[in-house]
């Protein structure tokens, strides 16, 4: 039987480390929408989403008080709508009408955000995924919950680097459509390699058309928690210090697990997978780069940053496939910077820059995210940014993403505001060498070799 | 109705345990297991409790434990037993 030290150390968890439960993410495929009407496509669009959905705020309230763990966020995905649209669409401002249509719903149904505006153009680009990436600047300045993404490159595809010239460009003019808001606009697009079908966290989440026609993902979340337990064997070697990280990472899998069979049966809908990330916020005690202090770093940043996070990752990975057999999204350790205050701090004293967060984005989930640069940065230099992001991914067969805002009117030195979960950014200093002619080059970069390992 | 469980957390005092019981009979709540220390001049208490018999759900037991807390200023939680059978066994 439970007893009381098991029942309190759950609850101090919860209620003195920040552990959550970091999203419900409801995965709604669109596939049964699509019309070449633009408009019996809209309606289609918005049906399908308010019907499917209109439970899971309530189920997911109701969770929260059954177990008393707070569920952060309450979200949806939906099918990449450059598939959607790409009957109907003949125009970015067409795809833009369907940006509007997932935000009534999302409104609606009363969730924070909605992911899904997406295209996977990782080899070749089809008109609707171009026209789907054009209408970016308007669709995210133009809506509240809507986030983005694109998946430019693959293992088993290489990269394409159209795409990625392209997506320099756009970012830039998101950033110029939002730049009374910091170019908050960025922060809802995330590039992608190797994008995952069934990524519950946003900007990235989308229902791929692998998936059913709806399922409930969840995505954990206890940065705080891995680092209470870090403090209590702060001279530990490693062996110790790894299987303390196992053992955590166990019971908050477990309670992501039980919460996502739990909205699965309230919602009847089937469970899909929990995501392992380790999610950190802006508050204080809930931070990866916390966790990497107590393991014996100064800042994030310093020598032995990628190592540390190396075993962070992986013994996180080694406890929650314990604890589910149902694993799946991006499951690792996200490194957002402007999301967690120990990044924060790191890349504000020149602990952290852009460079080392590249390595590190090498041993975790999931890329070089949240990340704010100058607003001079050119498109090209954001696409080269993208491309070294793009081929760590592609030959190391992971999944690597950026999610990276050109904030207009910043430079080093100053800092952009996102507020809430988005948190704050210095801008952080780029090379300020050129690669124009490299991404000028256009084409396609071909996957890599599956054999002589070296 | 699976088991619950019920934390009571506050500074000690004459009659937490008392007040607590009469809500939970009152609800027709049936207690099957009690644990109590005290930590620090700080009151813990741990109950499993079967609802089955209770003619109010879950939700209103839990809004009752919440406000019967506040009044003795202690903080009262109702959770379903799996989260912890979760967390805490294989």
């Amino acid at each position: 039987m439970i007893n009381l030290n098991e029942v309190l150390e759950t609850n101090k968890m919860i209620e003195k480390e920040n552990l959550d439960v970091r999203t419900i993410t409801l995965g709604i495929s669109l596939l049964d929408c699509i019309s070449d009407s633009l408009q019996k496509l809209n309606e289609n669009i918005y049906a399908k989403i308010t019907e499917t959905a209109k439970n899971l705020i309530s189920a997911g309230c109701q969770i929260e008080k059954e177990y008393a763990i707070p569920i952060v966020n309450k979200r949806i995905s939906v099918t990449p709508i450059a598939l959607i649209g790409a009957s109907a669409c003949k125009t970015p401002e067409d795809f833009v009408t369907i940006a509007k249509t997932l935000d009534r719903a999302a409104q609606k149904v009363g969730v924070n955000f909605i992911g899904g505006y997406s295209a996977l153009p990782s080899k070749g680009m089809t008109k609707a995924e171009k026209d789907l990436i054009l209408s970016l600047p308007e669709a995210l300045s133009s809506t509240e919950r809507i986030c983005s993404s694109v998946n430019l490159a693959s293992t088993k595809t290489g990269i394409n680097m159209d795409a990625v010239a392209l997506m320099g460009k756009v970012i830039k003019k998101i950033a110029e459509a939002t730049k009374d808001r910091d170019s908050f606009g960025c922060s809802k697009l995330v590039v992608f390699c190797n994008a995952p079908d069934d990524n519950p966290f946003m900007a990235g989440a989308f229902h791929g058309v692998t998936e059913g026609d709806t399922v409930i993902n969840v995505g954990v979340s206890g940065p705080g928690v891995i680092r209470s337990a870090l403090e209590e064997i702060k001279d530990a070697d490693f062996t110790t210090l790894c299987e303390t990280i196992k053992k955590t990472a166990f019971k908050v899998t477990r309670l992501g697990q039980l919460v996502a069979i739990e909205a699965s049966r309230l919602l009847n809908i089937p469970f899909g997978i929990v995501d392992l990330s380790l999610a950190p916020t802006p508050i204080v005690g809930d931070s990866i780069a916390e966790i990497l202090e107590c393991m014996g770093l100064e800042k994030a940043g310093a020598p032995g940053t990628t190592a540390a996070l190396a075993i962070l990752n992986d013994q996180v990975k080694k406890g929650g496939i314990m604890a589910s057999s149902s694993v799946g999204g991006l499951s690792g350790a996200f490194i957002p910077v402007s999301e967690d205050h120990g990044m924060i701090d790191a890349a504000a004293c020149g602990a952290l820059t852009l460079e080392k967060l590249e390595a590190m984005t090498c041993v975790c989930s999931v890329g070089l995210d949240m990340v704010a640069v100058p607003g001079k940065t050119s498109a090209s230099t954001v696409s080269g940014i993208i491309a070294d992001e793009m081929a760590i991914g592609m030959v190391n067969q992971k999944t690597t993403a950026v999610r990276i805002i050109p904030v207009v009117g910043k430079d080093v030195g100053d800092t952009a505001e996102f507020g809430g979960l988005f948190g704050r950014c210095p801008i952080m200093r780029v090379n300020p060498f050129s690669c124009d002619a490299f991404i000028a080059r256009g084409g396609r970069i071909p996957a890599p070799i599956h054999s002589f390992k070296n | 109705m699976k088991k619950s469980i019920i934390t009571v957390v506050g500074k000690d005092q004459i009659g937490i345990i008392a007040k607590v019981c009469s809500y939970l009979s009152e609800s027709r709540i049936n207690i099957l297991d009690i644990s109590q220390t005290i930590v620090g001049g700080y009151f813990n208490m741990m109950m499993i409790v079967d609802l089955n018999e209770s003619q109010k759900n879950f939700l209103q037991i839990s809004d009752g434990l919440e406000a019967l807390g506040k009044s003795i200023g202690c903080i009262i939680k109702i959770q379903m037993e799996d989260i912890f059978n979760e967390m805490q066994r294989l």
